[in-house]
């Protein structure tokens, strides 16, 4: 299929776009296979770039033969094009639904896109799991790294390599993975340096209604206890929703046959619920008109902020088990990949000083999310504004974002990067030029060949000039574990995300350079400082000779 | 001295929620002033001081096998919670400590107790420290179109809840004075609160006035005609009643009211619609029990915002301000604000509009300044408000707090707008409910000239003053371009915290 084909008008002159905080714009507009461009053809005003993935729904408006096209994008800017002649709004509008739509993987932009920039670390290679392991082997000898999964077969969504007990071999791992969904037995997610104590995660054991058991995936947790130690197992659903899932053939872990784990229930939604709830909350914070009383029913009613106290609290209690009780945890929900997930990833940003480096965040995202088989790409191929059924769609990985900027708020020195750095990759998830979000895991992308055929974004983002962007300007290491609260109050509306089109953030910017003016200067201060104590030191050690005659 | 009944006591934990969730055991002093913790076991010894004049209300709960708790909140929102072993002894502290948080008199305030480190002379000089008089004329005024009146300088022809020194419109005579003054409640005629330099643009404040269904003063009518003279740009000025209409045709019936259209010539005439202070009240007791409740769900917490309905009020007293600022700055038109008596609502608004028009007030000695002259001077009742005496609880209303929090909404909104910080804020509002200075004891610059505070009593703002840097903002510049002019924040009901 060529893409002229679904192009019926490729540009049209006099489109006026209008969008928040910008001047309005005059100039012609222009459709290509993969963006939408307007330009004014001179040159001190900014064009429009939009990939049509960013595109989440359009709606069209006519007046007279004046038409008007309100695009929704799925970073939730919502920009309008007055188009002059009927036909060809119509035609511009019908190509965009189209454009926007397209499910051939085949089509998609990264595999288009050349880059402009030169890369100097291939982002493809930066994050290996060989190099992952070499750290973890610096620190222990009681796991290994086994390519049971070399050609995906054991499990389709796990990567071909993953990091188990020494002690278990290859074959009890395939019958613990045709007990666990989706083939995921327990793999190392974390490894506690401290203290020894290890994060696991895996899919819901096979237990079924006539209580299943398997000797080889009792084998294999329990490999990861010390003698006489106990262990916990954090299933993020609520104990009701685990018995349900008896019913499909999935369950827990009983008393009985894990006797040296205690199993605690957390109750993280369900990924329907949160697109929902993703939808309730981006309304409410589109209606400007609201009274105070109804703006609160309504943050209230979209339950967002409920979620992120939830994720938050179970990442804080696996931390907790890790660190103060001295304990192994194993984490799972259904199928693994996106309660389970969050949970993992965010203890980690909790426990490990160096997932708070802009380098270290990009690997717990390639780990515990690229890595580990979270569906992107089903996830995220809708936002808030689709007006078509959700299939798969789910705010999973914004959720988690939102929680690490509710960590960051909370603990503003101690993060290597900005909330840039998460706004970012919330774009990137959704539509990109890169390859790194395409596909639902390890197997897929490799597949595609998009190591060869796609640029990587952290090719993009290891810049220099990227990482100054990137990097938080009051960071200072804290090797510490960092506890957030996560008392309702202390729990804030993600501005940057939710009201980033809808309020001008003009001061707020003014004071965040500002602060970097303040914190220049006060290294110009120090260096100046230190220049002139060596001056000194010099002088003084120099002194001597001169009053010898 | 004589109200203590337990000077000391022994092994007695401490639960402070917010330091940490695990007891710390002490020992409890009780003296004159404060209540001291200090801790047994720490090297440290760490102290915890209350002092009672903040101690807002103390309950005893039922003993149980580990002791007696004994709860004590504070006016600033901090709760201890003491468990004491012996039940006799709880209740004695308990006995003790209602007394010594309840004065019965001026003098038991703390202020008269309180020395700072200085000498008389010091502290005579830190009083002159803030002058309105140096205010007025920073704003420009007297000049050719307001002057100072001798009125009511021994507090007697008008009100006694007014400042000596007033500044009204060179036009309106003594008797025009006088004849308004009698037609308002507790005869708080209109009088200058802020003028502006640019534009001769002013704010003017009082209370109500005694119009009943019918009734009309024609001294009153040439005050507001004289207030519209005085501002030579424009030819109508503004009347805002800052209380919801229920409540201000409600006050009609007892021979209140506002004011009439027809009757005044000129005038547009506004409401605005911010609770009276026993709403008030209630929403800040319910907004504190939704932040004090043990580990709330996101939805108990949001839905118990919501229905304290705090942040509604906190809007409508901003939207308030900003409604008279644009008046003032845009239109270049003069305000007369008012609410029943013109020492609440109106000085909320009033300062409010200051703060957004004036960059001045966004700045140490313009706030203190601020605060001085519309809340302190104008009467606003600083010791039944903050229940500074054993006295009525209905008198009682978190106003100025809700000023204070104004202020920080904006700050939030404009971080590099303010000299200040949220600190600087903070200590205010704590100094307010603690009476260890002299400036907020009584109700009107009468009673305090009264209670010789100058004589006796330290003052906040050379305290506040000589402590600057704690309260500095250091986001802010004085020629950054958020800090000039006119603030133009948004309420729409996201942007509150």
């Amino acid at each position: 299929m060529e893409f002229a084909e679904l192009i019926k008008t490729p540009r049209v002159d006099g489109v006026v776009l209008r969008r928040p905080f910008l001047p309005t714009v005059e100039g012609t507009l222009c459709l290509t296979g993969h963006h939408l461009i307007l330009s004014s053809r001179q040159d001190n005003t900014e064009e429009l770039w939009l990939l049509h993935a960013n595109i989440d729904a359009i709606e069209k408006r006519f007046v007279g033969s004046l038409g008007t096209i309100i695009v929704k994008c799925k970073d939730l800017r919502v920009i309008q094009l007055d188009i002059p002649g009927m036909e060809e709004c119509l035609n511009i509008a019908s190509s965009i639904e189209v454009l926007s739509t397209l499910d051939s993987v085949s089509l998609m932009y990264p595999l288009f896109y050349r880059p402009m920039f030169q890369v100097i670390e291939d982002g493809w290679k930066s994050f290996l799991p060989e190099d992952a392991f070499k750290d973890l082997e610096s620190m222990t000898e009681e796991w290994r790294l086994s390519d049971v999964n070399k050609d995906y077969s054991v499990c389709s969504s796990y990567p071909p390599l993953v990091a188990v007990p020494k002690d278990v071999d290859d074959d009890t791992l395939r019958k613990a993975a045709a007990f666990r969904h989706g083939g995921r037995f327990p793999v190392l997610s974390y490894y506690h340096k401290k203290n020894g104590m290890v994060m696991m995660r895996s899919g819901q054991p096979l237990t079924g209604t006539n209580g299943r058991r398997c000797k080889e995936d009792e084998k294999l947790i329990n490999a990861t206890l010390r003698a006489g130690k106990r262990g916990y197992i954090i299933d993020t659903r609520t104990v009701s929703v685990a018995q349900q899932a008896k019913a499909r053939g999935g369950g827990f872990e009983s008393e009985a046959n894990y006797p040296q784990w205690r199993r605690i229930h957390k109750a993280i939604e369900r990924s329907s619920i949160l697109q929902e709830s993703l939808i309730k909350l981006v309304e409410a914070c589109n209606d400007q008109s609201h009274s105070m009383d109804r703006w609160l029913s309504k943050l209230e009613a979209s339950n967002w902020q409920t979620h992120v106290k939830e994720i938050l609290t179970s990442a804080c209690l696996a931390a907790q088990c890790i660190d103060r009780e001295g304990a192994s945890v194993l984490v799972h929900g259904t199928e693994g990949t996106d309660s389970t997930l969050q949970v993992t990833s965010l203890a980690q940003i909790i426990l490990d000083p160096a997932c708070r480096t802009i380098q270290g965040f990009q690997a717990l995202v390639e780990r515990e999310w690229l890595q580990a088989g979270h569906p992107f790409q089903q996830r995220c191929s809708q936002s808030a504004y689709s007006n078509s059924k959700p299939r798969c769609e789910a705010p999973v990985f914004l959720l988690f974002l939102d929680c690490v900027w509710q960590i960051l708020r909370q603990f503003p020195c101690s993060f290597q990067f900005s909330q840039h750095f998460l706004v970012l990759l919330f774009e990137h998830t959704y539509a990109s030029q890169f390859g790194t979000f395409m596909g639902n895991s390890a197997s897929e992308r490799s597949k595609l060949n998009l190591s060869q055929k796609t640029v990587s974004l952290w090719s993009w983002v290891n810049r220099p000039q990227e990482v100054e962007r990137l990097s938080n300007p009051l960071y200072e290491a804290n090797c510490l574990v960092i506890w957030p609260s996560v008392a309702p109050q202390s729990l804030l509306l993600w501005e940057g995300v939710f009201l980033r089109w809808k309020r001008s953030s003009r001061c707020l910017d003014e004071a965040y350079d500002e602060m970097v003016h303040i914190i220049q200067y006060n290294k110009e201060l120090q260096n100046k400082v230190n220049n002139l104590r060596r001056q000194l030191a010099q002088l003084e050690t120099e002194e001597p000779l001169l009053q010898t005659p | 001295m004589e109200h203590i009944r337990l000077p000391k006591v022994e092994k007695v934990r401490l639960i402070d929620k917010i330091s940490s969730r695990r007891a710390s055991v002490g020992t409890l002093y009780l003296t004159a002033t404060h209540t001291i913790f200090v801790e047994n076991e720490s090297e440290i010894r760490t102290e915890t001081w209350v002092l009672h004049s903040l101690v807002c209300s103390v309950e005893k709960q039922a003993t149980t096998t580990t002791g007696s708790p004994l709860l004590v909140h504070c006016k600033n929102y901090q709760a201890l919670r003491f468990i004491i072993p012996q039940e006799r002894d709880c209740h004695d502290v308990h006995v003790s400590l209602l007394r010594l948080s309840r004065p019965e008199r001026y003098e038991e305030l703390y202020c008269f107790s309180f020395h700072a480190n200085s000498d008389k002379e010091v502290r005579g000089q830190a009083w002159d420290f803030l002058s309105l008089k140096a205010e007025y004329s920073r704003m420009g005024v007297p000049n050719h179109l307001w002057i100072l009146s001798p009125v009511n300088r021994d507090y007697k022809v008008c009100t006694d809840t007014y400042p000596a020194e007033l500044y009204v419109p060179k036009s309106a005579t003594h008797p025009v004075i006088v004849g308004s003054s009698k037609f308002r409640s507790r005869g708080r005629f209109p009088t200058l609160s802020y003028y502006c330099k640019e534009n001769h643009a002013a704010i003017c404040r009082s209370s109500q006035p005694l119009s009943g269904f019918s009734a009309r003063c024609l001294e009153d009518e040439q005050m507001l005609e004289a207030i519209v003279r005085s501002n030579p740009r424009s030819d109508f000025m503004y009347v805002v009643d800052t209380r919801p209409k229920l409540n201000a045709i409600a006050n009609r019936a007892a021979g209140k009211g506002y004011e009439n259209e027809d009757n005044y010539s000129n005038i547009k005439f506004q409401f605005i619609g911010i609770e009276n202070i026993h709403v008030m009240r209630n929403s800040l007791q319910k907004m504190l029990e939704v932040s004090e409740a043990w580990s709330p769900s996101m939805s108990e917490f949001l839905e118990g915002l919501e229905s304290s309905g705090w942040l509604k009020h906190i809007k409508a007293v901003l939207d308030a301000g900003i409604f008279i600022a644009k008046a003032v700055a845009e239109d270049g038109v003069s305000v007369l604000v008012h609410c029943s008596d013109g020492w609440d609502r109106t000085a909320q608004v009033c300062s409010v509009a200051s703060v957004l028009l004036d960059p001045y007030y966004r700045t140490l000695k313009g706030l203190m300044v601020l605060i001085e002259r519309d809340w302190v001077s104008f009467g606003h009742k600083f010791s039944h408000r903050y229940n500074h005496l054993d006295g009525d609880p209905k008198e009682v209303s978190p106003v100025i707090d809700q000023f204070l929090e104004c202020v920080w909404q904006l700050s939030e909104q404009f971080p590099c707008a303010f000299e200040y910080n949220e600190r600087f804020l903070i200590t205010i509002h704590n100094h307010i409910y603690s009476c260890q200075y002299g400036n907020f004891i009584g109700n009107n610059q009468k009673e305090r000239t009264e209670l010789r505070h100058q004589e006796k009593t330290h003052s906040l703002w050379t305290y506040l003053w000589e402590n600057r840097t704690d309260h500095i903002n250091p986001l802010y510049r004085p020629d950054h371009s958020q800090t000039q002019g006119v603030l133009r924040p948004v309420t729409a009901p996201y942007c509150f915290k």
